[in-house]
């Protein structure tokens, strides 16, 4: 057990970043390595709880408390092993996890919650330089053959626990590199794309093969595929983005944001992008409109493009500073979330209706916004309210709708619900048996760990529909 | 005339009696009428020491037992017509019949045949006059026909003539029971003999004489007379088992009787023709079916002293003295008590034993010396020995000396040599008949000596121990929560709250088959021990080897191998291997191993094949047999081991091999304190646990054991942890030594089989059925496939657990997180839907069963009511109470919030054992009251003065707690902080112990005492017994209410704690649903249940809880753990370190700084849970709350088929609703019948009017008897409820008695009381005393010393507070124990003085028994040291010796010895006091040295903050 009394003794540290004007120079990360001694105090920190609500807040069901003590006994192979047991890509969630888990820490109900997130990452990071993560290929080979669509977390999660049980497994994926927004979503200063292509090559010395740019559906015909293999795995997500269907919208200037962020994400990687399609930030007026994570992510690759100036907006009310009384411990709160991406500039406005977006030349120019008030669960206007806010880009990051119903999901024809995503039985199997669905496209809309999850829970389930019983835990 | 059969869960296997016994004699050698009056005076001074049921005219049984009276049946006979033989030619006995004349008839003419069958001759039959009007109903309605056999002798000598009465009945009995009469039970011989007669019945004392015409002759005389008045927990008739038996009569309770019983049967197969020749046919079985454990002992004494073995000599060997850790026992007696082990375990257990064979009469106590027996000797060669002193009544000047037994000792009167034979004398005698050390030397082999093996194996390591591991299951938790700390500190792992976990029957995940076993504990009707602060009784010492004849005596019967502690290490089981020619000879091993592929059946044939192997070995002359899994692989799993074990230990039993073999394991599979238990209560001698060995020296190797590196020092810490566990476990049942526990199986099975419990686990009790051999088998085929994975190393680590913390990827938990976040939310938000669902999580249990009222519903009325119509919220939330939780083990904050809340609603808080701070008794100005209206009174009575329990509402006395049944406490140094040392009478900084028993509670009618005590302090507060779920408790609870309490709680094996060993949170006891049932089934049987309340607790946690609980019988209900949740505790496990982070469990006041509860969280949940009630009622068709009460026929089993565990159980005798006969009662309805108004008391307090009224002093003078008990008690309450704590200035009320006062004197004393008392007193003398002074003296006739005469009983002063106590003469056992506040001075104690104390002063200025000042951890002790012995019966773990040299000691102790002088008028007082100076050097001072470190830092600190 971790120190009984550290939680008493230590503060929490938050990870150390790199001045605001250094970030903004490059698209590297800029999360400062986490110290040992710094590792050790906010293992320490745990309480080792009698119920880990940390344990049932991480969607993965993380060992929070097992790692934690490992960390704070700086056993980074049992740390490593711990947090593998459960998480297949634990330096991806150590970086872009918003941490339910923190939320749901015991020690938040009086106190700032145990730095799980820190902890991670550090694990994670220390044990990849020291060379502890490995391939684990199967001990032998079943001959059966499963095809996973979709190579995102929930894509690669189910494919690597599958091929660790010795099926012949293959991926496919419609983009150029595996990785699904992990890749070409989230901004290289969040998440180094060497830590992807790394987990690529793991797995497929785990034995399981890559089709890239191969959109099943497109490329190749469902039906083609159906009879290679004895179970598929649909992981494709849910990538149709929510739009803002209002007088204006077919100005040019106005993107969804995952466009404008796939495209710098693919500048870092080295590829060029052709002039005509090239969209930047440099030297505009930015509007990013949309609250989450994506929003963010926008403003921080707006600010390295060099944006004169970026606004942030969102519909909803502005939350409290601290955690709201409607969602207690151990909740994951409503409550104010500053993200590093709003620290390096922005202005953000809140409960903010866009009406509609004018400009000249068929350029937008500036987009047309009126305050609301949320009342009963909807929405309404304040009088006299209306204001403008000048923009030459606005990037709509407004969230996704469902997952891409054209070409794979017509050819399924697996049932999908009034949202339009895939319905699955408690076992991740589709209307059509033998299909499975994983992450997104059957959830909705989410985050990496569940889509982690969503993943290993489809691989054990289509384990067991292949061999009667799983060898997976 | 018996028990009733087994029907729903009561069972009469769990029947309790216990007593008064006592003698007289007559060294005079003449008989006399007057002996046999003086026997039935006896009796009768012990009427409160026994027992009515629910008919007041029918009594638990007494009896007599007298010389066989040859004046009177001379006279009898001559009227027959018939010619008497000279003494000694002749026998006789009285017989019970049946009434029904034909069978009867058979009996007789079957008893007949037995007697010529023999070759003696039938005399005749003479009829007993009885008369039943005297009777009561009961008794009446089931007395026997009664008649009086003689016999003439055909036999050479007396002794051979003897023997063959001894044959005849026995063979007559079996013979009765085999024709299977239709009442055959109804023939039973009392006696039969050529020397004794035995007169008894289910009677009162008072009907003994006028029911048996016979004793009332003149010409009925004897010398000795020898007389027991019982105290069972039945009420059902039982003419048999009144006492005395054939050659013994016992106060106590035989705690191994099941085991010591099976091992007899299996010595029994041993016996061969060369003591009784042909007729050992005829005295088989041993023991009688359906005896008692007295009778059982009666039967294995008999027959061992007719083999030839001299009477005291049997009870020597059968009840050895507490001689492995004994330095001071000279040699030889040491030989004869270690060859005697070498061939039969201790019958252990509290025991006072009379016994005679007709010339000799004696009486021994056990090794404990847990019963009273004091004797008085007079000047004309009158002997008289009692439970209690004064049970006859001789004038001072008449008495020559007066004693008391001590433990493990005897007390002989030879009536031949007219004269008494000291203990040390007979001892000497007997031990030394045989060279028993040279045939120990010459024939017995300690391990330690044999060779070192050259074969020895190497540790398991790496990936090998990991597969190892993963075979037997082991888990992450269990290396990081139970292995590491036991490695680490050589001690058992502590946990806190109760388990949530499912019952192994209702869990997925694959569980050992050890987990499907819970331990039994004692309650009430025997005591634990403490293994820890007296550890001179334990011994862990077993043999290994085949037994010979026990009806012998050859030195060959030493030739075992002797083991100091069972668990094996590597090296020692490889020596063992070795063999050794003399003793085990070449041990053979067995492999216990099975096909995994082949499941079930593939199991039952191993173990076939297990048991064929093993006896074949034995045919072929082996005695060692070793089972081991050592070779388990991918194909073959391991047999579980305790099966295994089980099924080879009943296999040899059943054939009768048993005793030619000792079984040897060697498994990878036990690992926690539990499992071994198990092994060993299933016969094990040994356990080689080679995978846990093996963990624990990687743990060591790799660093993770703080503080230890050497693996050797590991692995020896781990054996002497599951060393402390086995003692732990074993005293929790009260039993001494690893010999008595190896096979008494006293374990229960929650969830098995019928076949599988008949075929291998034979005896033990098993109530809802459950999983057969394919399941246990599918469970480790769970196991190994994980562990030989065919596909992925992935699983190349071992699982988490889950069972002690929560793991979303663990087993499932009761409290959940999502039950916790739900309740909290409901009661902070006042959010019902919350409530709901919180609720919902609980009573569906929808990811399966964790309780067993999981797999329960309740069925819907034939018509719902509207909800307006049941009974109101607000009356229902009086029906609850908290539980007790101390102030102590949570903070004030939390303790007090509970009150508040439970005051505001009409329910109860429980001070929990701690006591309260008297500020709290006043209402605030605000009206708020913190008052618990409930007031605990546990083991370490802490907090308990007279204030306190007039305080109360209702006083709890907690005999058990769930989570650690038959266990002490301890509340360690650093949450002692000053307010709570002050509200515990103690010193702040100093570890407080609770002891594991009360120490006035080891029997059933001590527990009657100590509430007739409570109620007679404070009249108006219910009493209520604090007892745990397990098989028995019905029937002890049926002990209980007979004992006169107002309430029994029934709590749950589950409930919370503190802090307490891992084995007991999760293995002790079983669910409160069990053991409910019983109660409430037994209580109305009994015609019992209408005189009590029945409450239940156990994690209850809603409403249907509750709704479950009233229709199982109870009609109140405790909560803890929800309402701790509803105030903020998260289950955090972390109570027993102090940092709890929401200030609940912890004194840190950062930490209690964070306490968020507030009153309105307590309440609100309440109400919810009492909404929850109603519309569950509503549902039912159920307006009134009582008539729910004991309706389990309204609880149906949810469909649980296909399921692949809980498809077999079976709850039809748990749902079975209580029959009650016309006119029984089925809840509560009337009230106790205290005899408070025959209280002494009453005429005290009204003679003390002025001093209670207007403080006006007052004294007088009263004679006193030992009938009159608690004397001062009711009195000092009414002080205290008049005066308060503070009570009367000093000597406002002063009282001389005199005579033998009765137990209890001056109980609860109180401030302003002086007592004196010039004669003796019985037991608990200023039990509780608060404040006052006592004073005995011996009368001035007296001509005995006084220094050495014992002037007050056992167990003096426990728990006292204040006061002065000067006693001018001799104590028993256990002075001042847990004394945390009184002064006294006494001439000498007994056994384990000033145990446990924490304050106050003793001054001893004699001898002190064995074990002095062990768990002293505060207070001071003077003892006069005049032999110059004391430091070696000083426990000096926790205290210093030191000589008495500080001016402020020497002031004090000179005070005291000149008031002893004054209030005394003490000798010995007089005589230091006369050359005191020279004197003081022989005074030691015993000073605890905790105590003192915090009293110098005290010291310093006041010294500083007077220099500033």
């Amino acid at each position: 057990m971790g120190k009984a009394t550290g939680f008493l003794e230590f503060e929490r540290e938050e990870i150390q970043k790199l001045p605001v004007g250094e970030r903004l120079k490059t698209y590297r990360e800029f999360e400062l390595p986490i110290v040992q001694e710094q590792l050790v105090r906010q293992g320490a920190r745990c309480m080792d709880c009698g119920i880990p609500f940390c344990n049932t807040g991480c969607p993965l069901g993380n060992l929070i408390p097992d790692f934690n003590d490992h960390a704070y006994r700086s056993d980074i192979e049992a740390a490593i092993t711990s947090l593998h047991s459960t998480n297949n890509f634990p330096e991806v969630t150590g970086r872009v996890c918003p941490a339910p888990c923190e939320a749901a820490c015991v020690l938040g109900i009086n106190a700032p919650a145990v730095s799980i997130k820190l902890i991670e990452h550090s694990i994670a990071d220390r044990a990849l330089e020291a060379g502890l993560v490995k391939p684990q290929p199967s001990l032998s080979r079943t001959g059966k053959r499963v095809a996973v669509i979709g190579g995102g977390p929930a894509g690669l999660a189910a494919a690597q626990q599958l091929a660790r049980v010795g099926h012949d497994v293959t991926v496919f994926e419609k983009s150029d590199r595996a990785g699904g927004l992990m890749v070409y979503g989230i901004p290289d200063f969040k998440l180094d794309k060497s830590l992807i292509a790394w987990r690529v090559e793991q797995m497929q010395a785990e034995g399981v093969t890559f089709r890239t740019n191969c959109e099943v559906g497109k490329d190749i015909d469902y039906s083609t595929l159906k009879s290679d293999f004895d179970a598929v795995c649909v992981a494709i997500g849910s990538k149709v983005p929510r739009d803002l269907t209002v007088p204006g919208r077919e100005l040019s200037g106005i993107h969804f944001a995952m466009d404008f962020l796939e495209q710098q994400n693919r500048r870092v990687a080295g590829q060029a992008i052709p002039e005509h399609v090239s969209l930047t930030a440099t030297r505009k007026k930015v509007l990013v409109i949309g609250g989450g994570d994506t929003g963010s992510d926008c403003i921080g690759t707006s600010n390295r493009q060099g944006a004169s100036s970026v606004t942030n907006i969102e519909i909803m009310p502005k939350p409290p500073e601290t955690r709201d009384s409607s969602t207690p411990w151990p909740q994951w709160p409503l409550m104010l979330r500053t993200s590093s991406s709003h620290d390096e500039g922005c202005a953000r406005d809140f409960a903010v209706l866009t009406e509609s977006f004018s400009g000249s030349d068929g350029q937008v120019e500036r987009a047309h916004c009126v305050r609301v008030e949320l009342k009963d669960g909807k929405f309404e206007k304040v009088a006299g309210s209306e204001f403008t806010i000048e923009a030459g880009l606005v990037l709509l990051a407004l969230g996704f709708v469902y997952p891409q119903p054209e070409g794979l999901l017509e050819q399924l024809g697996a049932t999908r619900n009034a949202r339009g995503n895939l319905v699955v039985d408690g076992s991740f199997q589709t209307s059509v048996p033998g299909v499975f669905a994983a992450g997104d496209c059957q959830r909705g809309q989410s985050l990496v760990v569940w889509a982690i999850a969503d993943g290993r829970k489809a691989a054990r389930a289509i384990d067991t529909y292949l061999m009667g019983r799983t060898e997976l835990r | 005339m018996s028990l009733p059969n087994r029907s729903g869960l009561y069972d009469p296997q769990y029947e309790h009696d216990a007593c008064g016994i006592g003698f007289v004699a007559s060294l005079k050698g003449k008989p006399t009428h007057d002996i046999v009056r003086k026997g039935v005076e006896i009796l009768l001074n012990l009427v409160h020491r026994g027992a009515c049921g629910c008919d007041p005219l029918t009594g638990d049984g007494a009896g007599i037992l007298l010389q066989l009276p040859d004046a009177f049946l001379r006279a009898q006979a001559a009227q027959h017509g018939w010619q008497l033989p000279e003494p000694g030619r002749y026998g006789a006995g009285l017989v019970f019949l049946p009434k029904e004349k034909v069978a009867r008839a058979r009996c007789k003419q079957i008893l007949e045949d037995k007697i010529t069958g023999t070759g003696q001759r039938l005399i005749g039959w003479r009829h007993v006059p009885v008369d039943e009007s005297s009777l009561g109903p009961v008794a009446r309605e089931s007395a026997p026909h009664i008649e009086q056999v003689l016999v003439g002798s055909a036999e050479a000598t007396e002794k051979s003539f003897e023997r063959k009465l001894f044959v005849i009945r026995k063979w007559a009995e079996r013979t009765v029971r085999e024709a299977g009469q239709a009442d055959g039970s109804a023939f039973y011989m009392p006696s039969l003999s050529a020397r004794t007669i035995i007169y008894k019945g289910l009677l009162l004392a008072e009907q003994l004489t006028a029911y048996y015409r016979d004793l009332d002759d003149p010409t009925m005389t004897s010398t000795l007379a020898m007389v027991h008045q019982r105290f069972s927990t039945n009420t059902f008739p039982t003419w048999e088992l009144a006492q005395p038996f054939r050659v013994l009569c016992h106060n106590g309770e035989i705690n191994t009787v099941r085991g010591n019983a099976a091992w007899m049967y299996a010595r029994e197969q041993l016996f061969d023709g060369q003591v009784f020749g042909e007729d050992v046919r005829h005295i088989l079985p041993t023991i009688t079916p359906g005896g008692s454990d007295s009778a059982t002992l009666d039967n294995v004494a008999e027959l061992l002293m007719q083999a030839g073995r001299s009477l005291p000599h049997v009870m020597m060997m059968l009840v050895p003295e507490a001689w492995q850790n004994d330095e001071l026992m000279p040699a030889h007696k040491r030989d004869f008590y270690a060859f005697h082990s070498c061939l039969v375990e201790p019958w252990d257990g509290p025991a006072a034993l009379a016994f005679t064979n007709g010339k000799q009469i004696g009486a021994i106590l056990d090794r404990n010396g847990l019963r009273p027996a004091r004797w008085t000797i007079t000047k004309d060669g009158i002997i008289v020995l009692g439970s209690e002193t004064g049970v006859l009544e001789f004038p001072p000047e008449e008495v020559e000396r007066k004693g008391r037994l001590e433990p493990g000792k005897m007390f002989l009167i030879d009536l031949e040599l007219g004269r008494i034979v000291e203990d040390a004398e007979i001892k000497e005698q007997i031990t030394s008949q045989q060279p028993y050390g040279k045939w120990i030397e010459q024939n017995a082999v300690r391990l330690e000596e044999l060779p070192i093996s050259p074969s020895r194996l190497p540790p398991i390591t790496g990936d090998d121990l990991t597969l190892r591991q993963r075979v037997f299951g082991y888990t992450q938790e269990e290396l990081k929560m139970l292995l590491t700390p036991m490695a680490q500190t050589g001690m058992e792992a502590t946990g806190s709250m109760g388990t949530d976990t499912p019952l192994a029957v209702l869990s997925d995940e694959p569980q050992l088959l050890f987990h499907y076993f819970k331990q039994h504990f004692a309650q009430v009707t025997n005591p634990a021990i403490d293994p820890i602060r007296e550890e001179l009784v334990m011994s862990l010492d077993n043999y290994l080897g085949g037994e010979g004849n026990i009806l012998l005596e050859t030195p060959e019967q030493a030739r075992m191998l002797h083991l100091s502690q069972p668990i094996l290490t590597n090296d020692d089981i490889a020596k063992l291997r070795l063999g050794h020619k003399l003793t085990i000879g070449t041990p053979a091993t067995v492999p216990m191993l099975f096909p995994i592929a082949e499941g079930g059946p593939g199991l039952k044939s191993a173990l076939d094949e297990l048991c064929r192997v093993t006896s074949l070995a034995i045919m072929n002359g082996t005695s060692v047999v070793i089972l081991s899994d050592r070779g388990a692989n991918e194909f073959l799993a391991p047999i579980p081991s305790l099966l295994a074990t089980a099924a080879v230990h009943n296999h040899l039993m059943r054939n009768g091999t048993r005793m030619r073999c000792g079984i040897v394991v060697e498994t990878g599979e036990p690992r926690e304190v539990h499992h071994f238990c198990l092994l060993v209560g299933y016969g094990a001698g040994a356990i080689n646990p080679y995978v846990a060995l093996d963990t624990v020296e990687q743990l060591a190797r790799a660093g993770q054991i703080p503080g230890v590196t050497e693996p050797e020092t590991a692995k020896k810490k781990y054996i002497k942890a599951i060393g402390k566990g086995l003692l732990k476990v074993m005293s929790k049942m009260g039993i001494s030594t690893l010999q008595s526990y190896h096979g008494a199986q006293i374990f229960e099975a929650l969830g098995l089989a019928p076949d599988v419990i008949e075929r291998y686990f034979t005896g033990t009790s098993s109530r809802i059925a459950g999983i057969d051999l394919d399941v246990i088998a599918e469970e480790t085929a769970r196991r190994h496939l994980h562990a030989f994975p065919k596909r992925t190393d992935l699983s190349n680590v071992l699982d988490f657990g889950g069972q002690y913390h929560y793991r979303a990827q663990g087993e499932r938990h009761l409290w959940s997180p999502s039950v916790i976040s739900n309740l909290q939310k409901s009661v902070r938000a006042e959010d019902a839907s919350s409530y709901r669902e919180y609720a919902r999580l609980i009573n569906e249990q929808p990811d399966g069963p964790i309780t067993l009222r999981g797999l329960w519903e309740i069925a819907p009325g034939d018509s719902s009511i509207p909800l307006e119509e049941v009974e109101p919220a607000v009356e229902i939330v009086k029906r609850f109470a908290t539980g007790a939780m101390s102030y102590g083990s949570i903070s004030r904050e939390a303790h007090e919030n509970l009150a508040i809340a439970m005051n505001r609603i009409g329910g109860r808080s429980n001070t929990g054992e701690g006591g309260e701070e008297p500020e709290r008794f006043i209402p605030d100005a605000d009206g708020m009251s913190r008052r618990s209206a409930i007031k605990q009174v546990a083991s370490g009575r802490f907090g308990v003065t007279t204030h306190y329990l007039v305080n109360a509402d209702e006083i709890q006395i907690k005999i058990a707690q769930g989570a650690k049944p038959g266990e002490g406490g301890q509340l360690p140094g650093h949450k002692v902080d000053k307010i709570i040392a002050k509200t515990r009478f103690s010193t702040p900084g100093v570890t407080l112990i609770s002891p594991p028993p009360h120490h006035d509670i080891y029997s059933i009618e001590d527990l009657a005492q100590l509430i007739f005590d409570l109620k007679t302090v404070n009249p108006t507060a219910r009493i209520s017994v604090k007892l745990v779920a397990e098989a028995g408790v019905g029937t002890v609870a049926a002990g209980v209410a007979k004992a006169h309490a107002d309430l029994i709680l029934i709590s749950g094996y589950d409930g919370g704690t503190g802090a307490s060993p891992q084995t007991s949170i999760k293995h002790a006891g079983i669910p409160w649903e069990l053991g409910l049932a019983e109660t409430h089934q037994v209580l109305v049987k009994n015609d019992l249940r209408s005189r009590v309340v029945v409450q239940t607790d156990g994690q209850l946690k809603t409403g249907r809880d509750v709704v479950i609980a009233a229709l199982l019988g109870a009609e109140e209900f405790g909560f803890s753990t929800a309402p701790l949740v509803a105030q903020g505790c998260i289950l955090m496990r972390k109570c027993h370190l102090n940092t709890c982070p929401v200030g609940i469990a912890t004194q840190d006041p950062v930490l209690r700084a964070r306490f968020q509860g507030k009153p309105e969280h307590i309440i609100r949940y309440f109400f919810y849970v009492a909404e929850e009630v109603r519309e569950i009622m509503a549902q039912m068709g159920v307006r009134r709350f009582e008539d729910l009460v004991g309706h389990s026929e309204r609880i149906r089993t949810r469909d649980t088929k296909g399921h692949w565990k809980t498809s077999r159980l079976d709850f039809s005798d748990v749902l079975r609703p209580a029959v009650a006969a016309p006119g029984v009662g089925v809840c509560k309805s009337k009230n106790q019948d205290h005899g408070l108004e025959t209280s002494l008391d009453n005429e005290l307090i009204r003679l003390c009017a002025p001093a209670l009224e207007r403080r006006e002093p007052v004294s007088f003078k009263m004679a006193v008897r030992n009938v009159h008990r608690t004397i001062g008690a009711m009195l000092a309450g009414e002080v205290a409820r008049r005066h308060g704590a503070a009570g009367l200035p000093p000597g406002t009320i002063r009282i001389e008695f005199s005579g033998s006062a009765g137990q209890s004197f001056g109980a609860f004393l109180n401030h302003g009381m002086e007592l004196s008392l010039i004669g003796d007193s019985n037991d608990y003398v200023g039990k509780g005393m608060s404040g006052g002074v006592i004073a005995v003296r011996q009368p001035p006739t007296a001509t005995y010393p006084a220094a050495q005469n014992i002037i007050v009983g056992n167990t003096v002063l426990y728990g006292a507070t204040g006061g002065r106590a000067f006693l001018a003469g001799m104590a028993g056992e256990r002075f001042a124990v847990r004394n945390s506040g009184a002064t006294a001075v006494v001439e000498g104690v007994g056994d384990h003085g000033c145990e446990y104390m924490t304050g106050g002063c003793i001054v001893v200025l004699g001898p002190t028994g064995r074990n002095f000042a062990a768990g002293m951890s505060g207070g001071l002790a003077f003892v006069y040291d005049e032999a110059e012995q004391f430091q070696k019966y000083c426990n000096t773990e926790m205290v210093e010796l030191e000589p008495v040299s500080s001016p402020d000691d020497i002031q004090l102790l000179e005070g005291l010895l000149r008031e002893h002088e004054e209030r005394s008028g003490s000798e010995k007082a007089s005589s230091i006091l006369a050359d005191f100076q020279n004197n003081l050097k022989r005074f030691v001072r015993v000073i605890p040295i905790e105590y003192r470190k915090v009293l110098e830092s005290q010291k310093k600190q006041s010294s500083a903050t007077a220099a500033e």
